[in-house]
């Protein structure tokens, strides 16, 4: 390098050796990194191979078409002991949605009465939804569970003795039994008629917001979907002769016989996520209403819009834009508590890989499908989060 | 300006009257906060009736009704059911968790021994309370006490073993000795682990940077059962014969790797809240890396995320409840182990075994969440 130059660039290079170039360093370290791991993989990878070869237990996913051997509890899907593990897998997937979207949907009911409750005025209403925050938030959602499930549900009286409630539903210690809809001959044209009210919704509610855009006059879309979706199939189903029966349990000598039963495993897991996750979802909806500033509401009142109307077209769009993602994540917590089903028996995706994996062997393929199908719920609920915050973003100068 | 004297003009003050009946005291507080609209008053007349109806009978169940002292079943049983409580009684039995109350702490630690726990017990809260307080000196030396010192005299003293100690297996731990062992060692390990996991993830590097993102990924995407039977199922596949890993040991890894994907998120959130100028000002002083995140950005970032650093101990703190489910007896363990106890097996046993355990598992957790926002207040002063 030339004397006397001070370009620093230039200088950094030439000063002294290729150990104080961060970029150098950068490679080395990175090298040494990717050295180590692979030399981990292999040893672990070679312990492994050692390890099945003295177990006799073979590699790979051939054991899922074998035959279970065992029964689930509780399954939407038909299932016996002849199916195979693979089928069995299923069925254990489809538990941990059902319990995922009722939980869903319950937990969001009882989070935003909770979380608006917070912030009333009313004193009782406000300290009673704390009491409830501040209890289920600090208790493990397991010890919840097992609460339901041997504290409460398990005392309950036997089947025999069940207790009556109302719409001929009974509940026992061995769950709730409740009468099982039959759909008749025509019921097809009820389903239909519901279809079609969606889809006539949807085009109202497109005509609605341009008309609004356009003349500035306001459709009632609420009463008119309400109107569609709940009458038009009504109506078909009146017109086609009320083609549905009920399958009533009935109170036998030693057990109810008819209907259908919900099993404690069920009853509990739902209750016991239901009302923890509702804790976190209130405070998500508190916060997120206390996010819109003051200024806010006051603009719209100074603008002569009246209070319900301020509320549900400004304060709550502002508001669900601070609620959603972190919603989305609870929702996903909840999704992945429901694993906490193993405790108490009900059938899910890892009870259910519990069970094969204690009768094969096969840790390494169970473990595998368990990460993949949690994965993938995580990775499609991360990428609508993204999809949603993008269309919901402030769009800023 | 002439000073005039009229007739008309006050010449004192007229003493200021009390204010209205009904905007202040008692019954302008009544009327503000239960019965200010129509709507309110109707609110607050179900919740009062709600309240009526729930609370005297829980408070009846709880405390009046309970049965408090006895040795067996019998006090928590009715004459049917092979008691002697009269027909229809119900209440809480907390002569059961009377009874059961060392176990529920020390789980099966030999009797003899359970002094060791103990001294643990008493050495963690004399190291944690002054680390608390702010107004104590050498947090330095204090928590090198906590995080140095009692890790190591608990790993000496738990087990035995050494100078003369009998060996006590893990096997026979339990209870909330377990709970707090757990919680202690994954809080200590997933902060640094969480620290330098988010460091990675904003690394310049993009082996380690990948590398960081998927572990962090991967782990925050199961569910920590998924984790846990993981370490204890395929943990000793992947060791070679003969090489054993404690069952508690593998716990413990489990719950640590777990947090600290939690805890590295936590952390990539404070980091980026860190203005650039912060960083670039660092690099300008001519700090290395390290210096620059030690005594520059770390500092920073961590304080601006303690609640949610707290979180995250707190989901931890509940998550160490999961192993009971792969045959380790937390306390909630513990207490689900005792309802199979044939000498207290009655209907209100394990109702009354899981309020207590809910009750001690409320209060850690209540009582982080309280100091964080303590430590949050206290550390607004300080930037103003």
């Amino acid at each position: 390098m030339a004397i006397g130059v001070t370009n620093a660039p230039e200088r950094s290079k030439s000063s002294g050796s290729i150990i104080n170039d961060p970029q150098a360093r950068g490679i080395f370290y990175q090298a040494v990194t990717v050295i180590l791991l692979a030399v981990l993989i292999y040893w672990i990878a070679d312990n492994t191979i050692e390890n099945l070869k003295r177990a006799n237990i073979a590699s790979g996913y051939g054991f899922l078409n074998s035959r279970a051997g065992f029964d689930v509890g509780q399954s939407l899907i038909s299932f016996t002991s002849d199916s195979t593990y693979g089928r069995a897998l299923v069925v254990g997937f489809v538990n941990t949605l059902l319990v995922a979207v009722t939980g869903i949907i319950t937990a969001t009911v009882i989070g935003f009465i909770v979380g608006i409750g917070r912030l009333s005025h009313n004193w009782i209403i406000a300290k009673l939804s704390l009491a409830y925050v501040e209890v289920f938030r600090n208790i493990p959602p397991l010890l919840v569970i097992f609460f339901w499930y041997s504290g409460v549900l398990a005392i309950l009286p036997q089947a025999r003795e069940a207790l009556a409630l109302p719409f001929n539903m009974y509940v026992s210690n061995r769950g709730l039994a409740f009468p099982r809809p039959i759909p008749g001959e025509g019921s097809l044209y009820t389903l239909l008629a519901l279809l079609i009210a969606v889809a006539a919704t949807f085009f109202v509610a497109r005509y609605a917001r341009q008309k609004q855009m356009a003349t500035g006059q306001r459709f009632p879309v609420l009463w008119t979907a309400l109107g569609l979706i709940i009458g038009l199939p009504l109506l078909t189903f009146l017109a086609t002769g009320a083609p549905l029966t009920f399958d009533v349990p009935v109170a036998g000598k030693f057990n109810l016989t008819g209907g259908s039963v919900v099993g404690p495993e069920f009853m509990s897991l739902f209750l016991a996520l239901s009302f923890y996750t509702a804790a976190f979802i209130a405070e998500i909806v508190r916060a997120g209403i206390r996010g819109v500033s003051k200024g806010q509401s006051e603009a719209a009142h100074a603008l002569g819009i009246r209070p319900r109307l301020t509320t549900r077209l400004v304060i709550v769009p502002q508001a669900m834009r601070i609620i959603i993602p972190p919603l989305t994540s609870q929702y996903l917590n909840l999704t992945k508590n429901s694993s906490l089903a193993v405790a108490v028996g009900y059938a899910d995706l890892v009870a259910v890989g519990g069970t094969i994996l204690n009768q094969t062997g096969q840790s390494i393929e169970v473990v595998s499908i368990w990460i993949i199908v949690y994965l993938s719920l995580s990775l499609a609920t991360s990428l609508f989060m993204n999809w949603y915050n993008a269309r919901m973003a402030l769009v800023e100068r | 300006m002439s000073t005039q004297q009229a007739s008309f003009v006050r010449g004192s003050m007229i003493e200021a009257s009390p204010a209205p009946a009904l905007q202040s005291g008692a019954v302008s507080w009544l009327r503000k906060n239960l019965f200010a609209t129509p709507k309110d008053t109707a609110l607050t007349i179900v919740s009062l009736l709600l309240l009526a109806w729930l609370v005297p009978p829980a408070i009846q169940w709880l405390f009046i009704d309970a049965a408090w002292t006895g040795g067996g079943r019998g006090v928590c049983a009715t004459l049917s059911q092979g008691g002697s409580q009269p027909e229809g009684w119900s209440g809480a039995c907390w002569a059961f968790v009377n009874a059961k109350f060392d176990q529920f702490v020390f789980g099966r630690y030999p009797i003899e021994e359970r002094w060791r726990p103990a001294l643990v017990g008493i050495l963690f809260v004399l190291f944690l309370v002054p680390m608390l307080i702010p107004r104590i000196p050498y947090k330095g030396l204090n928590a090198i006490l906590l995080f140095a010192a009692l890790p190591i005299i608990a790993t000496i003293l738990l087990p035995g073993g050494w100078f003369g100690l009998t060996y006590v297996e893990t096997a026979l731990w339990g209870g909330l000795m377990v709970t707090l062992a757990l919680s202690f060692v994954g809080i200590a390990v997933s902060l640094p682990l969480g620290i330098l996991l988010a460091l990675g993830r904003r690394s310049d590097m993009p082996v380690i940077k990948m590398l960081c993102t998927v572990f962090i990924e991967i782990v925050r995407g199961v569910p920590l059962i998924t984790v846990l039977f993981m370490a204890s199922v395929m943990l000793p596949l992947f060791l070679p014969q003969g090489v054993t890993f404690d069952k508690f040991l593998r716990a413990l890894i489990g719950v640590s790797l777990f947090a600290s994907a939690y805890m590295a998120e936590v952390v990539r959130g404070g980091l980026q809240a860190i203005p650039k100028g912060q960083y670039e000002g660092a690099d300008s002083l001519g700090l290395s890396y390290w210096q620059k995140m030690n005594l520059i950005v770390l500092p920073q970032a961590l304080k601006l995320v303690i609640p949610g650093i707290v979180n995250t101990f707190i989901g931890l703190f509940k998550d160490t409840s999961l192993v009971s489910i792969i045959g380790m007896f937390d306390l909630l363990g513990i207490v689900r182990f005792n309802f199979t106890d044939a000498n207290w097996a009655s209907s209100v046993t394990p109702i009354s075994g899981l309020i207590f355990a809910g009750f001690v598992f409320w209060l850690f957790c209540f009582g982080m969440s309280r100091y964080s926002g303590f430590m949050e207040r206290q550390l607004d002063k300080s930037q103003r």
